[in-house]
């Protein structure tokens, strides 16, 4: 799966924004290109999270930025200002970063956009902040003309300090596979709220901060907690793509055991989509040694947040970069969406 | 769906029996290998997605046949559409129908030049959106076989079409194709899985003649992992007894008349005529056509569609190397081809198969093919 989808392209399209291979082409290939790696810790070239910048006395500074477009801007589960703190926070806690010493906020605003609109979605980042135990310190915010941006863009970037840094390319062979919780909840109320789908379903958004949830599954899995990444954008099956081809090894995922809502799971197949492909914005995929996952799970069942966590797959030397997925009656590969199959999911 | 029927037809347990029972059918058949063909994109779509191609016995080759209306749908047949959309005419289709290559272009390319074309999810929408341009003509480029074609009927029988909205059919019609690939010189194939929903629309008795003319088995089946395992069996035992006969194992919905009053709403507007099916060959009454009688709502009649127009354009290179064809045709498999992943995609698609998520070579791109990994020792 080498082939450079980037070259046969001449413009940038929604599938480079989907999360797959498109996207990770374009940075690849482009957007990384000539920067060179910081002095110490890694950088760009990692295409993890974020970045780790070590500062001495055994800790790490963790930084990363994320920018949030999405349609509707007000969703079942929440709005684009909570998910603006939500995914950096997250992307923060997927590195270690639990704890979060601060963000900062660009808002770009098009001309006519709704201040009422605007002070909810204000509101929500505020929660978010409490929710998350940390503040926004420090913004920008810029208003352009009719038409030059659609509604509104929040860029949020986050910093944080951690002792241990986790990675999204240090899986082993025999690693077990833990996700946080039910999977597809965000892309399918999104999908069904953009589209007016009438599904008659209770599709809600998962979106939440995490860095509570994983500061207590990383006591509990101390090192033994081999690898995270939140299955955002292209879902599941990207995210564990991406930590097969960085781990080198292959990861075989029991589609019966991967929690998924009555609602999201009729609502897929109804549309054709399948959960494991759907964005997800507040779940974690931990990888875990197997002499800890009992204490992991334990960990995680007792937050609010990780309920319904459940071990759906395991990590195998053979099939490098390559996700398996078993489905109780045969095998078949899990191939990661070339694109979004809906444009803009989040 | 009930969770009880979930439960019945997606038990792992009954469909691992099942496998089992189908290896030894197949086992005990006097020659190797075994080819058996469906003719339905939902069926391939249901195989791959629950991995149900691991579980096939290795001497028994399941052959997705041409069961995918749009990769079906002939180049002219998408020229139509694009010339229209070239000359102004907003047309409402299926999402599948937008990236089909033409001669020169897909329905996509001509929306990037400024075309407006409009995805629908059901016919009925193409209403909503002629209603809502009482100045712009509407064109409903309707395509599926006859499941969806009776849709497009019923549509028109309401009599409640907007004056701007005309019909543009490519619809197919599934048994004749059969007939066709039964007869086919290099056909290997030794029985059908016919699809459970379409012919819950036709019935099964209409394949009764087929079996009597051809001696090959025909068994009608569903689309949930037991159903398809299940019809497998049966075809693989009516194989090896060499005892073909049309069996029905998807009762829940299918009967020997089939749907009466959707067949008279069916047969009322369209009409079956003879006409290309991509990459098959010339199929005689696979095309449903709409009948005189509803010449008003006929976009081929009520344009003028000059094919011609399109003659400036050059025609891409790769398509000449597109086995889509023998693909359709069970001749060939997706990896047989040199451009299947490469320059074809889905995101890029060359041909027909690689577009709609019902072809053969998208569902092998999408699912990883017919039994990669098989032998993972877990």
């Amino acid at each position: 799966m080498s082939i450079s989808t980037l070259a046969r392209d001449t413009r940038v399209a929604m599938k480079h924004g989907g999360g797959g291979r498109a996207t990770r082409s374009l940075i690849g290939e482009l957007l990384i290109r000539g920067f060179d790696e910081p002095a110490r810790g890694f950088g760009l070239s990692a295409l993890d999270d974020g970045a780790a910048i070590p500062i001495g006395d055994g800790q790490s500074l963790i930084v990363t930025t994320d920018s949030h477009v999405i349609k509707p801007i007000e969703f079942p589960g929440g709005d684009i200002g909570w998910l603006s703190i939500c995914g950096t926070v997250n992307d923060l806690a997927m590195m270690g970063a639990t704890d979060v010493a601060g963000l900062t906020c660009s808002v770009i605003l098009e001309d006519g956009f709704s201040l009422e609109v605007l002070e909810r979605i204000h509101e929500s980042m505020v929660e978010a902040c409490r929710a998350a135990g940390t503040t926004v310190v420090t913004g920008d915010t810029k208003v352009m003309g009719r038409g030059e941006i659609d509604g509104i863009v929040i860029n949020t970037a986050g910093f944080g300090f951690t002792r241990r840094v986790v990675r999204d390319c240090t899986l082993r062979a025999g690693d077990l596979i833990v996700v946080t919780g039910t999977v597809g909840d965000h892309g399918m109320a999104i999908m069904s709220a953009r589209h007016d789908l009438g599904l008659g379903m209770s599709l809600v958004s998962d979106v939440a901060p995490l860095n509570g949830l994983i500061a207590a599954a990383m006591r509990a899995g101390g090192d033994a907690l081999a690898a995270m990444k939140d299955p955002t954008r292209g879902g599941v099956a990207s995210a564990l793509h991406e930590m097969a081809t960085k781990s080198g090894v292959g990861i075989v995922v029991d589609e019966p055991f991967v929690p998924i809502r009555d609602a999201v799971r009729s609502s897929c197949e109804m549309l054709g989509v399948d959960p494991l492909q759907v964005a997800n914005e507040g779940k974690a995929l931990i990888g875990v040694r197997p002499e800890a996952v009992d204490r992991v799970l334990d960990a995680l069942h007792s937050h609010t947040l990780g309920r319904d966590a459940a071990v759906i797959g395991h990590c195998i030397s053979e099939h490098a970069g390559s996700v398996i997925l078993d489905t109780g009656f045969g095998r078949r590969l899990l191939i990661e969406s070339d694109g979004e199959p809906l444009p803009r999911i989040c | 769906m009930t969770s009880a029927a979930r439960l019945e037809f997606r038990s792992r347990e009954t469909v691992r029996e099942l496998a089992q029972r189908l290896e030894s059918v197949v086992a005990a058949i006097d020659h190797k290998p075994v080819a058996v063909m469906h003719v339905c994109g939902s069926h391939e779509q249901a195989i791959a997605k629950f991995g149900l191609r691991s579980l096939f016995p290795e001497d028994l080759d399941v052959i997705m046949g041409p069961g995918c209306p749009v990769c079906v749908t002939d180049v002219p047949e998408v020229d139509e559409a694009v010339v229209l959309a070239r000359q102004g005419v907003h047309i409402a289709s299926f999402g599948d129908m937008l990236r089909v290559p033409g001669s020169v272009q897909s329905l996509t390319d001509a929306e990037s030049d400024g075309a407006k074309i409009h995805v629908i999810y059901s016919p009925r929408q193409a209403v909503d959106i002629a209603r809502s341009l009482p100045h712009e003509q509407v064109v409903l480029f309707a395509s599926g076989f006859e499941t969806t074609a009776v849709a497009t009927a019923a549509l028109i029988l309401e009599r409640a079409l907007p004056p701007n909205l005309s019909i543009l059919s490519s619809h197919k019609y599934i048994p004749p194709v059969m007939e066709i690939v039964a007869e086919m010189p290099a056909t290997r194939v030794e029985g059908f899985l016919a699809a459970g929903h379409a012919a819950t629309i036709t019935g099964w008795g209409i394949f009764e003649r087929f079996v009597e003319r051809h001696q090959l088995p025909v068994v009608v089946a569903g689309f949930e992992p037991a159903d398809i395992m299940a019809g497998l069996v049966e075809l693989a035992t009516l194989v090896r007894d060499r005892t073909p006969r049309v069996v029905n194992m998807f009762p829940r919905c299918v009967t020997r008349e089939g749907n009466i009053p959707a067949q008279q709403q069916l047969w009322r507007v369209f009409k079956p005529t003879g006409g290309r099916w991509r990459g098959i060959a010339h199929i005689p009454n696979g095309n449903l056509r709409l009948r005189d009688e509803w010449a008003h709502v006929d976009a081929r009649r009520r344009f003028e569609i000059d094919l011609t127009s399109l003659w400036d354009y050059a025609p891409p290179q790769l398509a000449a190397d597109c086995i889509c064809g023998d693909v359709m045709a069970g001749i060939a498999t997706p990896a047989d081809c040199r451009l299947f992943g490469a320059e074809c995609v889905p995101d890029k698609p060359v041909g027909a198969c690689m577009v709609s998520t019902e072809g053969t070579c998208r569902i092998w791109q999408q699912y990883g093919g017919p039994r990669v990994v098989l032998r993972t020792t877990a």
